[in-house]
């Protein structure tokens, strides 16, 4: 008897997560890289297509990305904007950004 | 039930055992109502991209979008209209892609009430909706009563354009029909309010209309308040492309003013001492969040929403989430870039909190550029971080535009600022 309670809850347990629109992709952590790139979408386009005259910038090799970023920071890289934005992050929140657009097709 | 997230559903599972299971078995008779429901009211640049968001962080949930309108007018981009560079029908956006391609479900009617005890949705055309949680966008509501002879029905004649549409139509006939060597008048309110550098941007594009149609013509901008968003670079910028055709005057210099006579166009300051006349008269009012925010009871006495400015939670009710110009967000502007920002922002916080998982602390940028004139643009830009509580500009980061920039500089924020409209309202409503 109790097993097959055991049994019965189980599959009730799929029955309902299913029900409540869960699916097991679900369950994946949306990355703090992912997360973090969306902020770049408004001007670069969704996932990096640019959908005008900003640069897309889905991927790029991480390394280069993230050569460009730091030079943008440091005032070596020409920019309009992309000066101010660099300054406002550090080494790791560059290299996570860079590695998930690198990602991206 | 419907608050549990899915780590505590389980626990819940294990530890009742199957009296719980039976339980949870009882409510699910209807699928639809079962299912995980996210609504989120209103379409602009907050509460559209936070369907859309919703539905790419996590395509199984259900999410339904309320927006009374089927065509959708960006605030953004419609000064460019009133100084003749677009037209209207290029600030049209529609939310055909987000149904079709992102799977969101629409609804256009307006929304009467949030019932926050069960959690139900009402609709003007009587249909009632379950959320397990909601995303509130409801942009602004203009106040009416802060200057004597203004109103609601004044505003018909005097328009205020600040929510692009039939307002902003009115305001371009009248400068149109205005004879040459008129004076157009824009009255701005004093902070916060939508679009920091909006009411600037705008008095270079009407500029740019006047110097080619009515070049005696006047701007005059009364301010509440002694200093404004990129104020260098656009008086800089209004000098070099219209000499001396546009005039600020901040608060103390008379620019706050008290009453209005719409009949002849007239407003007074310095209790009455000042007087401006006007041929075109654009009386931008203070704001307050969305009728719909403040009537369920998520704003406060400054009229705004207080959010956790991590993950944009409601401070009033934690199964609702404030977003775009109603929420108050720290130092972000009231912007559609800092919408669309919140709109990911809460939508990663909501699937990450039926995931169980508790929200990252995430670096975001605002970009705002405006336009001076067709080939000269400049922007203010910023990169946001929720420490402390609040979410504060990064030290050392962001600001305006460099002031020494050649024409070359210019022309390509310009090209840019068209740039930012393109990809941003792809990535809102696309």
């Amino acid at each position: 008897m109790k097993l097959t309670l055991t049994c019965k809850t189980s599959r009730v347990l799929v029955l309902a997560l299913a029900a409540m629109g869960f699916s097991q992709t679900a369950m994946a952590e949306i990355s703090r890289g992912a997360l973090m790139a969306t902020t770049c979408y408004a001007c670069h386009g969704t996932d990096g297509h640019s959908a005008g005259s900003i640069p897309s910038i889905y991927g790029y090799p991480p390394e280069i990305m993230i050569a460009q970023m730091k030079a943008f920071r440091d005032g070596t890289r020409p920019a309009t904007v992309m000066d101010r934005h660099a300054t406002g992050y550090t080494d790791e929140e560059i290299k996570l950004i860079a590695e998930y657009l690198s990602t991206l097709r | 039930m419907r608050q549990m997230s899915r780590r505590n559903f389980l626990r819940a599972l294990s530890a009742g055992g199957a009296a719980t299971a039976l339980a949870a078995c009882g409510t699910l008779p209807d699928s639809r109502k079962a299912k995980a429901q996210v609504v989120v009211i209103g379409g602009g640049s907050g509460g559209a991209t936070a369907a859309k968001y919703l539905k790419r962080f996590e395509p199984s949930l259900r999410v339904v979008l309320i927006e009374p309108n089927a065509r959708y007018f960006t605030c953004y981009g419609s000064n460019w209209y009133l100084g003749g560079l677009t037209g209207m029908e290029d600030l049209e956006q529609t939310y055909g892609a987000l149904r079709d391609r992102h799977g969101v479900e629409i609804i256009h009617d307006t929304v009467t009430a949030i019932d926050r005890d069960t959690r139900t949705v009402h609709l003007a055309g009587g249909e009632q909706l379950n959320y397990q949680k909601l995303v509130v966008s409801p942009g602004i509501d203009f106040r009416y009563d802060t200057v004597e002879g203004y109103s609601r029905a004044v505003a018909e004649e005097i328009p205020h354009a600040w929510k692009a549409g039939p307002q902003t139509v009115t305001l371009r006939r009248q400068l149109e029909a205005m004879p040459d060597g008129g004076v157009f008048a824009m009255v701005v309110p004093g902070n916060p309010f939508r679009c920091p550098p909006g009411p600037y941007e705008r008095a270079g594009m009407v500029a740019h209309y006047f110097k080619h149609h009515k070049p005696r013509s006047k701007i005059i901008i009364l301010d509440n308040k002694e200093a404004f968003s990129k104020q260098g670079l656009f008086m800089d910028g209004w000098k070099q492309l219209y000499g001396d055709m546009i005039e600020w005057v901040p608060s103390s210099q008379g620019g706050q003013v008290e009453r209005m006579d719409p009949a002849t166009r007239t407003v007074y300051s310095d209790g009455g001492l000042t007087r401006f006349r006007a041929d075109v008269l654009n009386f931008i009012p203070p704001q307050m969040a969305g009728s719909i925010a403040r009537e369920a009871g998520l704003a406060d006495a400054t009229g705004w929403c207080p959010v956790n400015q991590l993950n944009f939670q409601s401070a009033m009710d934690p199964d609702i989430f404030v977003i775009g110009d109603a929420c108050i967000a720290g130092q972000m502007p009231k912007s559609g870039h800092s919408a669309n920002t919140q709109g990911k922002t809460a939508a990663a916080a909501i699937v990450r909190a039926m995931a169980d998982q508790d929200m990252l602390a995430l670096s975001t940028v605002n970009t705002c550029y405006s336009l001076v004139g067709p080939d000269y643009g400049i922007s203010i830009a910023a990169v946001y971080r929720y420490t402390n509580g609040e979410i504060t500009g990064v030290p050392g980061s962001g600001g305006v535009s460099p002031a020494d920039a050649g024409p070359n500089f210019r022309r390509q924020e310009a090209r840019y600022t068209q740039g930012w409209y393109d990809s941003i309202t792809a990535d809102i409503w696309g």
